[in-house]
């Protein structure tokens, strides 16, 4: 296998037996994204010249947790130095002075960061078209999205760029592009890793995570971001378990449940649901017991996601006023115009579309018909989830209920690019910790199974997603980065 | 002003919070610095930046709260209220809607012996935000600059009920409640450099109605002489308003210190919707009782306990009671030099009188006046042993305010002893006998008021320096001896 093809603890492996060196990983990781990445569009920016000296520093002083180890990051990480754009024009020539609390995690368990990830601007979208700068494709069919917003993470890591990537999942975001991509997606609990410089979009919902190609990295992973910052006071300070503790196969006696709601939804591709309880099959064989129940008010957590969600995200993208970074109309004779002009340029349609919808729902007369309704909706929800957890230990799903769609296929409908967040959206709203791992293909294209488990119970889902990884061979297929891009 | 109408005032007091650092993050709150030079990436609203609550602030809070005899919330939280506005980098600021962190308290002011209790409906925490400095005019200036060292520094706001009636009312609310932020700690309470500032929710009515009428709230009161005159100003502007028929708009309006005048800002249709929500990045505030009474514990002596122990243990009127009691300083002050001399009274009347007028006039704060409190009380007995008169006495303070010199010093530098030995005294009196002969006869026939006159001669002669007491009683002796 070539060097791209492994994952994290595999090439860890490598280097203790000295098999490789940091720099030759190093290496292979910028040879294979200058073979593929002009297919696959899933970097923002390459920070190559300090990755290979960071490699060259590295060979012989290697201490961290991932020593050596390539690295990649949704470009809504802040790094110290190296810009941060978020795929927004407002951004483009934004370069932070600081790392975001993962970042530095990472940086001083001597990871090495390769670049940034592509990713729909702001973080809002589901296919990663509505990045300012180019949409990135699907390696397993490049006519394809690769999901969003973090559709860099996923399509980067399916297409061997990178072994894993950090990306941040607000209503999907990890898990959907994962999905589509046919990798592993996993978002923590909420406030199990610290938000401190990750740009904001929903405040209540962002979480970061991890994108890779095996499990066990997720694990690697987890072990040096998860735990309390100081600097946000939404991460919640309890102890923090070894994550690769629970990489065992043994799931015996596991109580799974399925909800009856997300496979009875309209639009929800036959396939994809016949995989999925293929999957549960496959957990009944290893012991689990599978179980139907219901989570009754699963069809309002949409529409009270697409409240909180702008509401939020209308507050936390009224800084960008030109006034101290970003995009500045310098032309403006007056403050108003300024404002105006900046943000008119600054913001594509879709932020636009959200900042307003946002404006709209907090206003004065709309914040109890739509804010407050929808805060009583998400109590709700989080209330189905916490009774079914009562009684069963995690909750299977689609992640999706298709596979990836076509480049420009649902741009110019949000209504239905919503639909595509369906499954993973409650989950943001119950703060809950859920994982998206290969379950299959259909015609072509990989198929997820979302595995949640109840809050910062992040061991059981990995335990979980392991088990089945370890009695499947989803995971081991490789995309041929085929198909004519658009 | 017109008498058939009432004035309804309630005010909005915002007090910076003594703390070393900001509100929501580690940066320092000093004044005065290099613009820019005491902000991090959070004061600036920098991409990814995340608020954490000073607990320090809640703290002081709560010690405020319970000073102004609030409720303290079990738990309060933080909203945002959103505006565009350079100064403000986040574009929202963190403040307390619903959930303010003190409710319900109030404070008794003191007008001519009369106390009247005003209410407080809340205090809520909030951070500052920056400023901007233009070149001229706001209007005419060709760029503005931002400083946002003020960002985030820790504010607590105080809205009063309704329930001034007056210019002086609101005075004496104000002045109070200085008082009682400077004797907790709270706040420096300073005006002049905004660490205190006060909007006016203004609105006339008949005497007798019930309704109120339609208010306005000024900005830009920047002293206490501001506010007094800016209500004086709008009551009158309203009253005038309604006696010809016009309507009163609801409206911001700010002071003009330079027109001694109001000027509307925007009227209620112009107001900004501030969509107010809880600030998802901060979890709500749980406050235990423990923590509660332990801050209680804190508490200092408050200004109104003062006032009963100056009325009642040193039997001072209730004005000058007030008085001492401004700022902690001046009571202290004022105690310290009660625990070296024993009339409370004539303390009271020197530090109301030339020590306040000597501060005043040369722009001195108590606590850095040269007479220390047991220099004063040690003049003080000195008057009351016969070494100085009162007279004598304000020279020696003016030498003291100056040099901070010990009274006794100066006495003998200058040879201002007072004169009390009867002998010497008797033979200027007989020299000025003589030389006011008539005077003298005019006395014996029974013009008593020539007694004075010829006291002040004595006086005079000895520069002063004689002792009054001792000059009158050989006087009255002489002239009826003879």
């Amino acid at each position: 296998m070539e060097l791209h093809e492994l994952g994290l603890r595999d090439l860890q492996n490598k280097l203790n037996q000295k098999e490789v060196s940091v720099q030759e990983i190093v290496k292979s990781i910028f040879k294979r994204i200058h073979e593929v990445d002009d297919k696959v569009k899933s970097f923002i920016t390459l920070d190559e010249e300090n990755a290979l000296k960071k490699a060259a520093h590295l060979q012989d002083s290697r201490k961290g947790q991932i020593a050596g180890l390539p690295f990649a990051l949704k470009d809504v990480f802040c790094t110290r130095g190296l810009r941060t754009t978020c795929a927004s024009r407002m951004l483009e020539d934004f370069v932070p002075i600081y790392d975001a609390t993962a970042v530095s995690r990472l940086n001083s368990e001597q990871g090495i960061l390769v670049g940034k990830l592509n990713m729909d601007e702001f973080a809002m979208g589901s296919s990663t078209e509505l990045s300012v700068f180019f949409p990135t494709r699907n390696p397993w069919d490049l006519e394809r999205v690769p999901g969003g917003s973090s559709g860099g993470c996923a399509a980067a890591v399916a297409a061997g760029e990178v072994p894993i990537a950090l990306g941040s999942d607000t209503g999907g975001s990890i898990r959907q592009p994962a999905a589509f991509c046919g990798v592993v997606g996993f978002k923590p609990s909420y406030g199990r890793v610290s938000r401190w410089g990750v740009v904001a979009c929903t405040s209540s919902m962002d979480q970061a995570g991890v994108i890779a190609r095996k499990v066990e990295d997720c694990a690697l992973i987890m072990n040096i971001i998860a735990g309390h910052d100081p600097l946000d006071a939404t991460s919640v300070n309890i102890e923090v378990p070894d994550y690769t503790s629970f990489l065992n196969p043994d799931i015996r006696g596991l109580k799974i449940a399925y909800p009856g709601e997300y496979f009875q939804q309209a639009g929800v591709d036959k396939q994809v649901k016949d995989l999925v309880f293929k999957a549960l099959k496959k957990y009944e064989e290893l012991g689990a017991i599978i179980e139907e129940v219901s989570l009754p008010h699963t069809r309002y957590a949409l529409p009270a996601y697409c409240i909180i969600s702008p509401a939020e995200a209308s507050t936390n993208l009224a800084c960008y006023d030109g006034v101290r970074f970003g995009l500045r109309d310098y032309e403006a004779d007056n403050v108003l115009d300024m404002y105006c002009n900046s943000r008119s340029a600054g913001f594509g349609d879709e932020v636009k579309r959200r900042i307003m919808l946002g404006t709209y729902v907090l206003s004065s007369g709309n914040y109890e018909k739509y804010y407050l309704k929808a805060m009583q909706v998400r109590r709700l929800i989080k209330n189905d989830f916490d009774k079914i957890f009562k009684e069963y230990d995690l909750i299977i799903t689609p992640t999706t209920p298709t596979t990836a769609f076509k480049l420009g296929a649902e741009i110019d409908n949000p209504l239905t690019l919503y639909g595509n967040d369906i499954f993973t959206v409650p989950v943001n709203l119950a703060g809950l910790p859920a994982i998206s791992i290969p379950c299959g293909f259909s015609d072509g294209l990989p198929v997820g199974m979302q595995i949640i488990g109840p809050t910062f119970a992040e061991g059981r889902v990995l335990n979980a997603a392991y088990a089945f990884e370890q009695n499947t061979e989803y995971h081991k297929n490789k995309p041929a980065l085929g198909g004519e891009p658009i | 002003m017109n008498e058939d109408y009432e004035v309804v005032v309630g005010l909005e007091v915002h007090a910076e919070l003594k703390t070393q650092s900001k509100i929501f993050c580690s940066c320092s709150t000093a004044f005065g610095s290099e613009p820019n030079t005491q902000i991090c990436p959070g004061c600036a609203g920098f991409p990814g930046m995340l608020p954490v609550l000073n607990k320090q602030v809640v703290e002081i809070a709560i010690k405020a709260g319970l000073a102004l005899n609030c409720e303290i919330a079990e738990v309060c939280r933080f909203d945002r209220k959103n505006y565009f506005y350079p100064d403000l980098p986040k574009a929202y600021q963190i403040s307390q809607l619903d959930l303010p962190i003190c409710q319900n308290g109030y404070l008794e002011i003191d007008l001519d012996g009369q106390k009247k209790r005003i209410g407080i409906t809340r205090a809520h925490m909030e951070e500052d935000a920056g400023k901007l400095i233009h070149q001229g005019d706001i209007t005419s200036a060709p760029f503005s600059l931002v400083d946002l060292n003020r960002c985030g520094t820790p504010l607590l706001e105080i809205v009063s009920e309704p329930d001034i009636r007056s210019a002086a009312e609101a005075r004496a609310y104000m002045e109070k409640l200085r008082s009682i932020l400077l004797f907790t700690g709270v706040s420096t309470g300073k005006m002049e450099e905004g660490s205190l500032r006060c909007d006016a929710n203004i609105s006339v009515r008949p005497r007798g109605e019930k309704e109120l009428g339609i208010r306005s709230e000024i900005k830009n009161l920047n002293s206490f002489r501001a506010l007094e005159r800016a209500i004086e100003y709008e009551a009158n502007r309203h009253i005038e308003a309604i006696e010809d028929g016009e309507k009163i708009i609801q409206e911001t309006r700010t002071w003009d210190e330079e027109k001694q005048m109001t000027l509307s800002m925007r009227s209620k249709e112009e107001a900004d919707d501030y969509r107010y929500f809880p600030d998802p990045n901060l979890p709500p505030v749980k406050i235990d009782r423990e923590w509660v009474e332990k801050i209680r514990a804190t508490l200092p002596e408050l200004p109104d306990q003062a006032q009963l122990r100056l009325v009642e243990e040193d039997g001072l009127p209730p004005y000058d009671a007030t008085i001492l009691t401004l700022t902690p300083e001046f009571l202290a002050y004022f105690d310290d030099c009660r625990a070296h001399y024993h009339d409370a009274k004539i303390i009271s009347n020197w530090m109301m009188g030339e020590l306040s007028k000597h501060l005043n006039q040369n722009n001195i704060e108590i606590n850095d006046c040269k007479i220390k409190p047991t220099a004063l009380a040690r003049m003080l007995n000195l008057i009351d042993e016969g070494t100085i008169s009162g007279k004598m006495a304000k020279r020696v303070f003016e030498e003291m305010f100056d040099t901070g010199k010990e009274p006794d010093v100066i006495i003998k530098e200058k040879g201002m002893v007072q004169i009390s030995d009867e002998s010497t005294l008797l033979k200027i009196i007989e020299e000025v006998m003589t030389a006011n002969a008539g005077v003298v006869e005019d006395y014996r026939s029974g013009k008593k008021k020539a007694l004075g006159f010829l006291v002040g001669q004595v006086m005079k002669a000895t520069r002063g320096q004689a002792n009054p007491a001792i000059v009158n009683k050989l006087l009255a002796e002489r002239l009826k001896g003879d």
